[in-house]
């Protein structure tokens, strides 16, 4: 069988026509396979939906109880039959239950990653190999001039930038689901203990990941009818990106606006955001790590999914692996 | 190197003034010798380093990299030396730790020490050893394009802010220093005496005068003051000693080598500070000509026969630093003016004269006095405490400029920009047009762009009107509604005009501000392209 035959790009995502499910596919469908919660991959309004029990969560807080017509939830390593093909989940490192889907048929399997990354966090389990034919991976930092630096050393600029403006809040943009939660943990983990303050748009999802044992220290809400302006002075207050451009940002004195996001790489795109402190820390792969997972893995062909997918298919062609993009359309990086 | 390079990312996005001397200061204060000193030299310009060839740099990342994967990621990033870093040797994961990093001092020390068959090796070495950041400032450092936003002057006023030693002081011994500036550091630290200079002539930083506000004149004494007018050339410094003769311009760059009409004919020896001018002296009875006269003469590095002939140079001297090699910049205006007044007397007349006093008793006479003065290249007055000491930098209370008035005109707005720092979420810099003829009728065309001059309260009606009529986004950027009965009109106040090929517009504006919110007219209302090309003829007389 051609892999083809059993995955290839629809407008409405990848689609299966064996087993009659799409991958993370952006608008509704029958049955959706859902690999994690950012909203590009994951949207509400299917009839039915697959994914990990943590993901359904996701899911169900940020679209409500009727997100979907009918819920199955899974374990990572399980194996389903969805109409004679075999299909399980295993961690792809990138957020709370994030998942590559192994898609299997007549000995032929292709694994789509989704989001992942290699890197160490806390607050999710970390991405495990799957020996496949077909690999397809992500590319949203696919290009030579990424390399996430180590997020600690990203936190301590943070934390010494507090020392050196203690009078300026600190506001850190954070997209809402992981990054918001993975860098409290690692301001922590630098040995910070103050309140952290956050936007309401963080507030489920704090409390979600604390629910799942991923301790977030002292987090209070920034609002400013409970305290004066001065009460933020020289605090630590995660929202997510947009708000900083908006009326909301002028409660705060002097504020001094970090990003998290692997493309503060790039200063250019650092100072058009107006970000004063940029933080590289990305829930995707860098461009070292890209490569090390194709090799590590070793499939006999990979595809190529959203973000630069010219160079990385470029730099298979230099290897001899067979590698196409795919040119699917509809994932922004609300993750990064 | 690591220290330089991490002050350089921080400073290239920290806008605020404030926020720029914290981490200056700092910088000054935890970093060893020599190399904050190297560091010093490279952000206020004086730092001499053997230069690199973008193309050799490319040559270099093309020996290891794939020319597709490079040609992406360039494309991507935009700037060369910030993707060479980026992308060199697949990054710095492992490389030598923080604590063995190349220093500046020594990246500085190497450079310098190479002959040419060396350099290709030794950038490539280098690039090896530094991690991403301090890649990108020795890139920059290199190729010589260290454009970060701080000024001389910014970086010396963080050295008084770390050692609480006063700035005209730091100002004044500056340029008699060279990197890596030591014995500054020294004094600065309190572990040694102030650095004497070895000879006056250098160039010695000057003083400035601030613009006469609304209010400051009322409690001052007119009879403290002396008056001069202001002249619309530009600011020089002459120092003679021992042979040595040069001309510098306010900054502190050498023009000598396009004026040997008026360095030749320097008969003296001292420190003067003056007017650089085209035409002839009070004393030959020849007219001062405009600035665009002089702008013939400016910006060359040699300079020839007809151009002598065609537009002579000559200086108005305002004040005496130095007479032969003592400092006399501790004594009083008036003193200094005596002394100067003897030398001018004796140089040539046709090259140097003296700038005359004005006259007056009462702020108001000068006020009058101000607004129409007796030749065309005044650009108003200029008050001086006849008792003031000569001090480099810009203080407040000594000496003030008294400029005719602003010019004012009406504009529209066209697009806003998000301002930095406690301004990040208020649109606060605008675009501005005027009317013009087109081929498709009457358009406003941009003219300017003005960022202060409105009040706090001011700025939040602008930013909810950015807020409310947006029409289009073009990244920070927003354009607003302009029709000719819809938009917001803007009273513009700016200190001059000149003709510009740079902006589409043809003219572009000195010092623009806003001077009023206009919501009492309608975009229709506001001035034509024609207005302001009249007040750039008007000025070139």
């Amino acid at each position: 069988m051609k892999p083809e035959a059993l995955l290839h790009p629809t407008p409405a995502g990848l689609f299966c026509p064996i087993g009659r499910f799409h991958v993370d596919p952006v608008r509704p469908v029958e049955r959706a396979l859902i690999t994690h919660g950012h909203s590009d991959h994951a949207r509400a309004g299917h009839a039915k939906v697959l994914a990990t029990r943590q993901t359904l969560d996701i899911m169900r807080l940020r679209y409500g109880e009727d997100f979907c017509g009918e819920e199955q939830a899974t374990a990572f390593g399980e194996e389903i039959d969805v109409d004679g093909v075999r299909v399980s989940f295993h961690p792809a490192g990138h957020v709370l239950g994030s998942a590559q889907i192994a898609i299997e048929k007549d000995g032929l399997r292709i694994v789509v990653s989704g989001d992942y990354k290699r890197g160490i966090d806390p607050t999710c389990a970390p991405f495990q190999p799957v020996a496949c034919d077909v690999f397809i991976t992500e590319a949203t930092f696919g290009l030579p001039v990424f390399h996430h630096p180590d997020p600690k050393d990203e936190i301590d600029k943070l934390l010494t930038s507090l020392k050196q403006f203690p009078e300026r809040s600190h506001l850190v943009g954070a997209y809402a689901l992981g990054k918001a939660q993975r860098v409290i943990r690692l301001i922590r983990d630098c040995g910070y203990h103050e309140p952290i303050y956050i936007h309401g748009a963080l507030a489920k999802l704090c409390d979600y990941y604390v629910g799942q044992g991923i301790d977030l220290g002292e987090i209070r809400p920034a609002t400013i009818e409970k305290s004066s302006p001065d009460a933020f002075k020289g605090a630590v207050v995660v929202g997510p990106p947009s708000a900083f451009q908006d009326r909301w940002a002028r409660r705060f004195n002097e504020p001094l606006i970090a990003f998290a996001s692997g493309w503060m790489m790039v200063r250019q795109r650092a100072k058009q955001g107006g970000v004063e402190l940029p933080l590289v820390i990305s829930d995707h792969c860098d461009w070292p790590e890209l490569l090390s997972t194709i090799e590590e893995i070793g499939p006999s062909e990979v595809w190529v999914t959203h973000g630069r997918e010219e160079a990385l298919v470029r730099w298979c062609e230099l290897k001899n692996i067979p590698a196409r993009p795919l040119h699917l359309v509809g994932y922004e990086d609300e993750g990064d | 190197m690591k220290a330089f390079a991490t002050l350089l990312d921080r400073l290239v996005l920290t806008p605020s003034r404030n926020g720029k001397l914290t981490l200056l200061a700092d910088y000054f204060r935890d970093t060893p010798d020599p190399d904050r000193g190297y560091g010093l030299a490279a952000l206020a310009g004086g730092l001499d380093l053997k230069s690199v060839k973008p193309a050799m740099l490319r040559d270099l990342v093309l020996e290891r990299m794939d020319p597709v994967l490079f040609q992406y990621s360039y494309d991507y990033v935009g700037d060369l030396a910030e993707t060479i870093s980026l992308v060199w040797d697949g990054g710095a994961k492992d490389v030598i730790d923080d604590d063995h990093q190349p220093r500046l001092s020594e990246v500085v020390t190497k450079m310098n020490s190479l002959g040419r068959t060396e350099v290709r090796s030794a950038v490539r070495d280098l690039l090896d050893k530094l991690d991403t950041s301090s890649r990108f400032a020795f890139l920059k450092l290199v190729t010589g394009a260290l454009r970060i936003g701080v000024s001389a002057r910014l970086a010396k006023q963080a050295l008084s802010d770390m050692s609480g030693k006063d700035v005209t002081e730091i100002e004044t011994l500056w340029h008699g220093l060279t990197p890596p500036y030591e014995p500054l550091f020294a004094w600065l630290e309190g572990r040694a005496e102030k650095p004497v200079l070895a000879t006056p002539a250098i160039f010695h930083s000057v003083m400035l005068a601030n613009p006469v506000e609304t209010g400051d004149l009322e409690k001052l004494d007119p009879a403290d003051y002396a008056a001069e007018w202001k002249w619309d050339g530009i600011r020089v410094q002459m120092s003679s000693y021992g042979g040595t003769k040069k001309l510098y311009s306010r900054s502190g760059d050498d023009i000598t080598g396009a004026f040997p009409d008026v360095v030749g004919s320097i008969n003296f020896e001292g420190v003067i500070d003056g007017e650089l001018l085209v035409g002839g002296t009070a004393r030959s009875n020849n007219p001062t000509r405009t600035f665009s006269d002089l702008q013939q003469r400016l910006n060359r590095k040699t300079v020839t026969g007809k151009m002598l002939d065609e537009y002579p140079a000559f200086v108005r001297a305002y004040d005496l630093l130095f007479e032969s090699d003592r400092d006399i910049r501790a004594e009083s205006f008036l003193e200094r003016r005596k002394r100067l007044a003897d030398i001018i007397h004796d140089a040539p007349h046709d090259r140097f004269d003296l700038s005359e006093l004005v006259p007056f008793t009462t702020w108001d006479e000068l006020d009058r006095i101000r607004i129409a003065p007796p030749d065309p290249v005044i650009e108003g007055v200029m008050i001086k405490r006849k008792d003031s000491p000569y001090q480099a930098g810009r203080l407040k209370g000594p000496w003030f400029k008294w400029k005719r008035d602003p010019y004012n005109i009406d504009a529209v707005m066209l697009y806003a920009q998000r301002g930095h720092g406690k301004r990040s979420s208020y649109y606060s810099d605008f675009t501005f047009g005027v009317w013009a003829e087109t081929p498709d009728g009457e358009e406003l065309v941009p003219v300017g762009k003005a960022y202060f001059g409105f009040t706090d309260a001011e700025l939040e009606v602008l930013d909810k009107f950015v807020r409310d009529n947006t029409v289009d986004r073009f990244g920070p950027v927003r354009a607003v509604r302009a029709e000719p009965d819809f938009g917001f009109v803007l009273e513009v106040a700016f200190e001059g005009i000149n003709r510009s090929t740079r902006h589409k517009s043809g003219v572009a504006m000195r010092f623009p501000r806003i001077a009023r919110l206009r919501q009492d007219k309608l975009p229709r209302d506001a001035d034509r392209l024609a207005t302001l090309t009249a007040m750039v003829e008007a000025r070139e007389g």
